[in-house]
């Protein structure tokens, strides 16, 4: 047992753990352009009072919040009634449509991604599609802006809504809907008062589950956004890669993780309840 | 009951319809006969024959596929021994501790994930001059990262087992050991067999913290997609993403057959 520990708990110690102090680390360094790495470790809080001062990277911060919240909500919205509608089929169908949710996860993310660049496209498919059903005359291109991002994002991230919201509400007792109407219960009412309360550990997990990567990502708005979107991650991408300044990407990262600390602990608190109302 | 219904199943159509458009587009033109994928001009395969012909591409897959086997395989092993600990150690020194770090990956942003690896990359090579940036680096922060996806479904799989059977093993004069490899282990395969699957997809398929840790030489197949699509749309993308959907379609409706007729 004692090696069944020690093994994974070293591991992480020194790939995970190490890291991370090791990002904190720099991030107290000064930016040292002419040496390699380009760091001169220290004691300095400049790059975070550079982060703190910079409208720029305050405007990245709100932004990255602000595009992964509406993006969560949608997709809550659009996911929820997914699960619903899979918990509520026969059971010999849920298999085939969970899978189908599924199945776009086992692909490239990546690739995900890049069949939205052509559709969004200058005169792409969506474009077209607008023009000619006639919901917008000159919709102009949408590669490229926020709306983007947020598309991209529900998209990536759907199957990772589903999935929890449907393991809550396939194991909802129908008996208790039942109960509910037979007291008088509209069927709305009922949803509102029995299923909703019931799938919210569902709920807390999917939005998460959501929000979380959605926060840090880089890869939507760094290819379905513009110049004039800003997400943190793609900030910490540039002062790492472009720019060389290491201290203060390791500054960016080490804000973002504790913006993240909060969802993060709710999101493993949810978890452990779950798997113990289980055993 | 009956108006709820129709509108939940109405909107998982629509969803269904928002997954697989796109990637039903992406499909169709890998056949097309021009650059664009505004415009269709005709059947052709001339891109499924440039990317076959495309030297780089597919060295970067091969590289790819080996760099998935061993972080998956690293992965399964590990992930193994830590959802196995979390579940049957229920005291330990640094227990609570130990719980976070195999799932902190998880839910970390990878950006961060990235940088802190790379760090401790350039740390380790200013110490001890080693190891060189490349399959070795990538392929232990792919471990890393993959860990706590098999250690989730492995805990999760024990904490739905029937003690009693590891208990009568025991009781017969099994040592814990054999207990484990002849009772425990084929119970919970299914789960680490999934792990690994989700770990080896995931490499596979990783981005961010591999163009981090990857160095100069090494170039996996999403940074060269990556560094393909960042120019703008590429045929031969598309015809990329024809193969993985089709490899991920079978897999995963072989692993339901099989599924479906053990049950």
């Amino acid at each position: 047992m004692r090696f069944v520990i020690g093994l994974p708990f070293l591991w992480l110690g020194i790939f995970f753990l190490l890291p991370c102090l090791l990002v904190l680390a720099i991030s107290l360094g000064t930016y040292a352009p002419d040496s390699v790495p380009p760091v001169e470790l220290g004691f300095s809080f400049k790059s975070f009072a550079l982060l703190f001062s910079d409208d720029l990277y305050l405007a990245a911060w709100l932004s990255s919040l602000r595009i992964a919240a509406t993006s969560t909500l949608v997709a809550l919205l659009l996911g929820y009634p997914m699960a619903y509608a899979i918990a509520r089929a026969a059971p010999n169908r849920r298999p085939l449509l969970l899978m189908l949710v599924v199945l776009p996860f086992w692909t490239s993310f990546l690739i995900r991604i890049y069949a939205w660049m052509g559709l969004l496209a200058d005169n792409g498919l969506i474009e077209q599609f607008l023009r000619w059903s006639g919901l917008a005359s000159n919709p102009g291109t949408i590669l490229g802006t926020e709306w983007a991002v947020h598309l991209g994002i529900v998209y990536a991230y759907l199957p990772f809504m589903v999935l929890p919201l449907y393991a809550t509400l396939e194991k909802l007792d129908d008996s208790l809907l039942e109960a509910a109407a037979d007291l008088g219960a509209k069927p709305f009412a009922a949803f509102l008062t029995v299923t909703l309360p019931l799938s919210l550990p569902g709920i807390v997990a999917g939005c998460l589950l959501v929000f979380i990567p959605a926060v840090g990502e880089f890869v939507i708005p760094d290819l379905l956004g513009g110049t004039e979107t800003l997400m943190i991650g793609k900030v910490l991408w540039d002062e790492f890669f472009t720019n060389g300044d290491w201290p203060l990407a390791s500054a960016v990262a080490v804000c973002l993780l504790v913006l993240l600390v909060g969802p993060i602990a709710l999101f493993q608190r949810n978890q452990a309840r779950s798997l113990e109302r289980r055993t | 009951m009956r108006g709820r219904a129709r509108f939940a199943f109405g909107m998982l159509a629509f969803g269904y319809a928002f997954l697989y458009l796109p990637i039903a587009l992406v499909i169709v033109y890998s056949f097309n006969e021009s650059r664009l994928v505004t415009v269709w001009s005709g059947f052709s395969l001339k891109w499924w024959h440039a990317l076959f012909a495309n030297e780089a591409m597919l060295e970067a897959a091969w590289l790819s596929l080996r760099i998935a086997l061993v972080s998956a395989t690293g992965a399964a092993l590990l992930g193994l021994a830590a959802g196995y600990a979390l579940v049957r150690a229920p005291r330990f020194p640094g227990r609570t501790l130990f719980g976070s770090l195999v799932v902190a990956p998880m839910v970390m942003p990878e950006v961060v994930m990235g940088i802190s690896m790379l760090l401790l990359f350039v740390g380790s090579e200013r110490l001890f001059g080693g190891p060189d940036r490349g399959f070795l680096t990538i392929a232990i922060a792919h471990t890393t990262f993959s860990i706590a996806f098999v250690a989730i479904v492995v805990q999760s799989r024990l904490a739905d087992f029937d003690r009693a059977l590891e208990e009568a093993a025991m009781d017969l004069g099994a040592t814990p050991w054999v207990t484990f490899r002849t009772i425990t282990l084929p119970l919970i395969a299914p789960a680490v067999g999934s792990g690994w699957l989700l770990a080896f997809t995931l490499s596979l398929d990783d981005l961010i913290l591999t163009q981090f840790v990857a160095g100069a030489q090494s170039q996996t197949l999403p940074m060269r997609v990556y560094s393909s699509v960042r120019l703008g749309v590429d045929p031969q993308i598309n015809v990329l993403a024809t193969i993985v959907v089709t490899i991920a379609a079978c897999a995963l409706i072989l692993s339901g057959w099989l599924t479906r007729r053990k049950a």
